[in-house]
């Protein structure tokens, strides 16, 4: 009989279903399916606090045999309008990925492209 | 001797606009050469040295600072306190250490333990700075995701930030993709091994360090 293979789990989280959650919330939820082997991609990225954070978070959470960290990639931020400006609208990231360090290496990342490889054989938890 | 005697002017207006004291801390992901490049400040302006370096990464745990080191650039000069921060980065996997660096199990866990605690103290430090030099390796890809971290948190506190696009002694750097990718900070190439454009390096220091910038808290 063949051998069952690992699925990998790649979840689209949405705008909407982020801002719902404040910076904390938002952290642990990432955290939480990270750790289980999800790769997250977010719609709406996290911004350089929630960034710092997470990392700190992570360090936290680290396993020596389960969980190693978090492989985070994001497209830079949208620069806003002068209108946008003057109004006080702040910088908002874009696109970020998300998942288990594992599982997902990133291989280039530029302004407009990130390439990332997910190592086969690793399956989610 | 000119309208301003022996005092030039670069120095009268840092008198009046100018700080006189930074905290400055040096961060960048881990074997970039941060604890290379504070050794190599302190040995220049106070004839001492701040850690062990290693090839093995995370070689810095804990983050060690020296009080008060005077920096001249001409008659201008600007007195720091020099904060040697741990590596900050996304993941750390003990087995790296036993695998490619041929440490024991023990070793490698007790490494890796420290290494975490490490990344944590450093993200805590920028709470607490002035101002830093961020230290990447020019023979690296930039855009990682701890240089984009670290330069945005700086950028949302309004912290200036130097960057030292260091092991230009290497074949293969090229610190202009350094400056190409972060053409908003000033960008130095160094080598902090050789010694190599250090003075400007801290030309550009005290320039950049000293100007005031109102700091945003979070």
């Amino acid at each position: 009989m063949a051998k069952k293979e690992k699925e990998i789990s790649f979840n689209l989280v949405s705008r909407h279903k982020l801002d719902e959650l404040n910076s904390s919330e938002k952290l642990q939820f990432i955290l939480k399916e990270v750790k289980k082997g999800k790769i997250l991609v977010l719609e709406h990225g996290l911004t350089p606090f929630e960034q710092a954070n997470l990392i700190e978070n992570t360090m936290k959470e680290i396993e020596e045999d389960t969980f190693i960290g978090v492989e985070m990639e994001g497209l830079g931020e949208d620069k806003p309008t002068f209108f946008q400006k003057l109004f006080g609208h702040s910088k908002k990231p874009r696109v970020t990925l998300i998942g288990p360090a594992n599982l997902l290496k990133t291989i280039r990342k530029d302004n407009d492209m990130i390439q990332t490889k997910i190592i086969p054989g690793r399956g989610a938890n | 001797m000119g309208l301003f005697g022996r005092v030039s002017l670069a120095s009268i207006l840092q008198r009046i606009f100018g700080k006189k004291h930074a905290k400055i801390g040096i961060y960048g992901p881990p074997n970039v050469g941060k604890t290379t490049l504070a050794n190599r400040i302190l040995r220049d302006w106070t004839g001492d040295i701040m850690g062990s370096v290693s090839e093995i990464p995370h070689e810095t745990r804990r983050a060690k600072w020296k009080k008060n080191v005077k920096v001249e650039n001409g008659s201008s000069s600007l007195f720091m306190d020099i904060v040697d921060t741990p590596g900050v980065a996304t993941k750390v996997d003990y087995k790296e250490f036993m695998n490619t660096w041929g440490l024991t199990k023990d070793e490698a866990k007790r490494r890796a333990k420290e290494a975490t605690e490490g990344v944590i103290e450093s993200i805590k430090w920028l709470e607490d700075i002035d101002g830093v030099l961020l230290v990447m390796d020019s023979t690296q890809d930039p855009f990682t995701q701890v240089n984009v971290t670290i330069l945005g948190n700086l950028e949302a506190r309004n912290l200036p930030v130097l960057i030292a696009a260091n092991k230009i002694d290497m074949e293969d750097s090229s610190p202009a993709t350094l400056k190409s990718a972060f053409p908003q900070h000033p960008v130095i190439p160094i080598s902090a091994l050789t010694g190599y454009n250090s003075d400007n390096l801290y030309t550009t220091m005290v320039s950049h360090f000293s100007k005031k910038r109102k700091k945003k808290r979070r």
